[in-house]
């Protein structure tokens, strides 16, 4: 019985796709691996390869066909010792009737189509994971092609999908198609180098790579920069941290994350998450805070961080941190969040642009407080000044929202006790 | 003067030390073992096996003495006990060898004599007072294991109050038998003995026999041992043992009352503790919390480059648990790529009284605390031809699955060869199969293994034959 080679699904929300053009002929030989045709999405072209392997027996759907169902037969390839006679009776219930193609009754053939069997697979790449890392998938609705398979020779499995988060959906299926070119260790770039260590990429390196990859080239950034005073903070967090037996050392950076929660409330249009159908817009505040840790970096978050008194929050700040360090968070503190703080003041940086962590829609980057020269009514005066930068998704937030919240932003940490009001 | 510096040393040979070593022999590692009594440790020499060996010849007399439901004819049933323990000593021998045999041909360095660390990478090795050697490592794996819990007042005389070590080895089947604990080791020397012919009392101190499992199984157990005659007293302790010539007089207390009872002998299986003394922790940052070493989920200690395996590290005290522990252990050693915790949700347990009873996962009790919703399927050994055939209609299947993502989350089973069933769950769990592929799956038949497959229909309502 021949294989049916059906309509790959590209993304999730995909339900039909124009077929490009055929890079095979009927009667071609093909193997696992070969390049069979081109679909193109609204978002991109991606090629389909064969997974088994047979002579194209008969191509249902030529090449220029618009607007193509998901799942729908649009070739027969014939299995090794079967003959064009077997396609008799075959291709032309198939063709007439694509629909069947999804419904059980083909599937259970002797051997079900391989695309029918992974239609989350990207460019017909068969995706190995678990029946029960499919089905949280599907309850999620997560892309297996974007989750990073943690079992024996790659398989994803429960604990991967538990871990990774339904991404914004343009996001996803975009970044399945245009791998970014990555090389590989043997890659003739590197002969003329210097000699190396290999440090083989742990899981969380390569959820980095693939998470801000895909964020920096599918998020169009833009940056907004202030410089704030913080001397009237200093001089507050003086006088909170000298109380006697206070049960609480709290940081600048403390300041800053409830100023950032407090001017998100504030300013909730920029507390929001771009969809392809609409802009989520939280009712909360959860600020995820990026901490270095061996190996790579984590954000932990501070849930509802505006409602938080400054001693809570720092002192959850710092549980969190230490958590994250010892590699103890549980995956419900360290998922979600809906705007993050970097801070990279501690090492001297003066600023930074930082890279979004999606789905979120911006991301704040604190720079080292240090004194400057400033001009105040006209006079050179000394003040310590904090470089933040802001970035956002452009794509749900536009520049003068942006600034209305690092205005409010700076406003907040200038004036601190406006904090408690 | 032999060489003294090696990659790994592993401090005891039991099926978790002598396991590691050889894994870190196959990764081209040199390899010490420190083993002051027997390789194989308790498992093969003084636990699983030798127990094993006891209760085949106590299902074959129990099966002789059954002989007539099969329509077979036998007279003069009997037993020789001296050889009965013979036969089990002999295959502990032999099976023992086999581990020195194992560890010679994979180049495994073994030193007799006990380890003791003595300062950052340093072991001492000693016999009898004397120094057997002084090795050098970057790891050091303890794998000392753990003994039987000692009652106080209830000490092992070797005459009337046995331990696990004891009874494998016994010159009388009592005629009155005190089990005090009904864990795995005291239900299953219980079995053994009560088959055998004592008149067998089992005192559990909580309110179920083999309380590590599912409760109905629990119970299901308790009315079969009930039902063939032994006596179960749950929620019950025994308050004194006052030893007389060649009986013990135990005070007991169950059901609000104290009782005084004459018994021949008693066997103490209160559980155990761990092997943390005289290991040289003393100084170091190797943490010992109740009796067993504190490891993270790498099994790594508090203290750089020393590691805890098996049951000195803490539970399950399962052999098979303490093995793969000390593949892994070795392997995160090794650098070894793609390595994963173990996940205590996935190791099966095996109990080998009569009824047999198995388990891997949840239970239900343990599921509903986690919140979880749970599908239960059960399917009872009554509605299956292979287990009507061999004469084992007594028994029963349970499985647990998650309501939302149809996770299998547990199986628990009581009956015949259950022990050699569970496995099949093992493997669905370890490749997070869900219902569907269980349902889709074609079990043999006849087989006991078809009732793995009805138990996952009936969860969904589907049980064909029941």
């Amino acid at each position: 019985m021949p294989i049916e080679i059906l309509m790959p699904a590209l993304s999730p929300t995909m339900t039909e796709g124009n077929l490009a053009k055929w890079n095979v002929s009927e009667g071609d030989k093909v193997v696992a691996g070969d390049v069979l045709c081109e679909i193109e999405t609204d978002k991109a072209t991606m090629e389909v390869e064969a997974v088994d392997e047979g002579v194209i027996g008969k191509i249902l759907v030529p090449g220029g066909t618009e607007a193509v169902a998901v799942n729908a037969p649009i070739a027969l390839l014939l299995e090794e010792g079967e003959d064009a006679s077997a396609l008799e009776g075959f291709s032309g219930s198939a063709a007439a009737a694509p629909a069947a193609a999804a419904a059980p009754a083909p599937a259970a053939s002797a051997k079900p189509a391989p695309a029918a069997q992974a239609p989350a697979a990207s460019a017909g790449a068969r995706v190995f994971a678990s029946p029960l890392a499919r089905r949280i998938a599907a309850d999620k609705g997560l892309d297996m092609a974007q989750v990073a398979g943690s079992g024996p020779h790659g398989r994803i499995v429960k604990r991967d999908v538990d871990q990774a988060k339904p991404g914004a959906k343009p996001a996803t299926a975009a970044a399945s198609v245009a791998a970014a070119p990555v090389l590989s260790v043997n890659d003739p770039v590197f002969a003329n180098m210097p000699e190396f260590d290999v440090v083989p990429n742990s899981n969380m390196r390569k959820i980095i790579a693939k998470r801000l990859t895909a964020s920096a080239r599918d998020i169009p950034h833009f940056n907004l920069t202030v410089d704030v005073e913080i001397d009237k903070l200093l001089a507050i967090r003086k006088d909170i941290n000298g109380r006697e037996n206070a049960p609480y050392k709290i940081s600048v950076n403390d300041f800053i994350v409830k100023a950032c929660a407090l001017a998100l409330v504030h300013v909730p249009d920029c507390n929001v998450a771009y969809t392809d159908d609409a802009i989520l817009r939280f009712k909360k505040v959860d600020i995820a805070i990026a901490v270095a840790i061996d190996g790579g970096l984590i954000t932990p978050i501070v849930k509802d961080a505006a409602s938080k008194g400054l001693a809570a929050l720092s002192n959850e700040v710092k549980e969190l941190a230490g958590k994250a360090r010892d590699g103890k968070l549980k995956p419900e503190e360290f998922q979600g969040g809906t705007f993050t703080v970097s801070n990279l003041g501690m090492f001297g940086v003066k600023g930074f642009n930082s890279i979004i962590n999606p789905p979120q829609g911006g991301i704040l980057s604190v720079g080292a407080g240090e004194q400057r020269a400033v001009v105040k009514n006209g006079e050179l005066a000394i003040a310590t000044v904090v470089t933040l930068t802001l970035a956002v998704d452009h794509r749900c937030i536009d520049g003068a929202t942006g600034a209305a919240f690092i205005k409010e932003l700076k406003s907040l940490i200038e004036d601190p006790i406006t904090m408690m009001v | 003067m032999a060489d003294t510096n090696f990659d790994i040393i592993v401090v005891g040979g039991g099926p978790g030390g002598y396991v590691a070593a050889i894994r870190a022999a196959q990764l081209k590692m040199k390899v010490a073992l420190v083993e002051a009594n027997h390789l194989g440790g308790i498992c093969l020499n003084w636990g699983c096996i030798p127990t094993k060996a006891l209760l085949r010849s106590s299902e074959i007399y129990h099966n002789m003495l059954h002989a007539k439901n099969y329509g077979l004819s036998a007279d003069g049933i009997g037993f020789d006990l001296d050889a009965i323990v013979e036969r089990s000593r002999k295959i502990s021998k032999q099976l023992n060898n086999g581990v020195g045999h194992l560890l010679k041909k994979n180049k495994v360095t073994v030193f007799d004599g006990y380890g003791k660390l003595n300062g950052a990478g340093k072991l001492h090795v000693e016999k009898d007072g004397k120094t057997v050697a002084d090795l050098t490592s970057k790891h050091i794996i303890l794998a000392t294991g753990a003994r039987a819990r000692i009652l106080p007042g209830m000490e092992p005389d070797g005459q009337l109050i046995w331990y696990y070590k004891d009874a494998l080895v016994p010159n009388v089947v009592p005629k009155r038998l005190l089990v005090i604990g009904s864990g795995a080791i005291g239900i299953e020397f219980a079995s053994f003995f009560h088959t055998m012919g004592s008149q067998t009392t089992v005192v559990e101190m909580v309110d179920r026999v083999v309380p590590a499992e599912d409760a109905e199984i629990s119970a299901f157990l308790q009315k079969s041992l009930v039902k063939d005659g032994m006596e179960i007293l749950t929620s019950a302790g025994v308050k004194a043992l006052k030893k007389g010539k060649d009986s013990v007089t135990a005070t007991l207390e169950f059901g609000g009352k104290t009782e005084t009872r004459e018994f021949d002998r008693v066997i103490v299986a209160a559980g155990i503790v761990g092997n943390v003394e005289n290991l040289g922790l003393e100084g170091t940052q190797v943490k010992v919390d109740r009796t067993h070493i504190v490891v993270n989920e790498w099994l790594e200690t508090g203290e750089p480059g020393v590691y805890a395996i098996g049951d000195v590290a803490g539970a399950p005290w399962l052999a098979h648990k303490a093995s793969h522990e000390g593949v892994l252990c070795v392997e995160k050693i090794a650098g070894t790529k793609g390595l994963h915790p173990i996940n205590p949700d996935r190791i099966p347990g095996c109990t080998y009284c009569r009824p047999q009873i198995a388990s891997v996962g949840l239970t239900e009790a343990q599921a509903k605390d986690r919140g979880l919703k749970v599908k239960i399927g059960r399917f009872p050994f009554q509605g299956n031809g292979k287990a009507i055939a061999l004469g084992e209609p007594e028994g029963l299947i349970k499985v647990l699955f998650d309501d939302k993502t149809g996770e299998l989350l547990g199986a628990h089973m009581i009956g015949a060869e259950v022990t050699e069933l569970i496995q099949g769950y093992g493997i669905a769990m370890e490749l997070e199969t869900t219902e569907a592929e269980l349902m889709h799956t074609v079990f043999a038949h006849p087989t006991l293994s078809e009732m793995m497959h009805e138990s996952v229909l009936d969860a969904f309502g589907r049980a064909v034959h029941f």
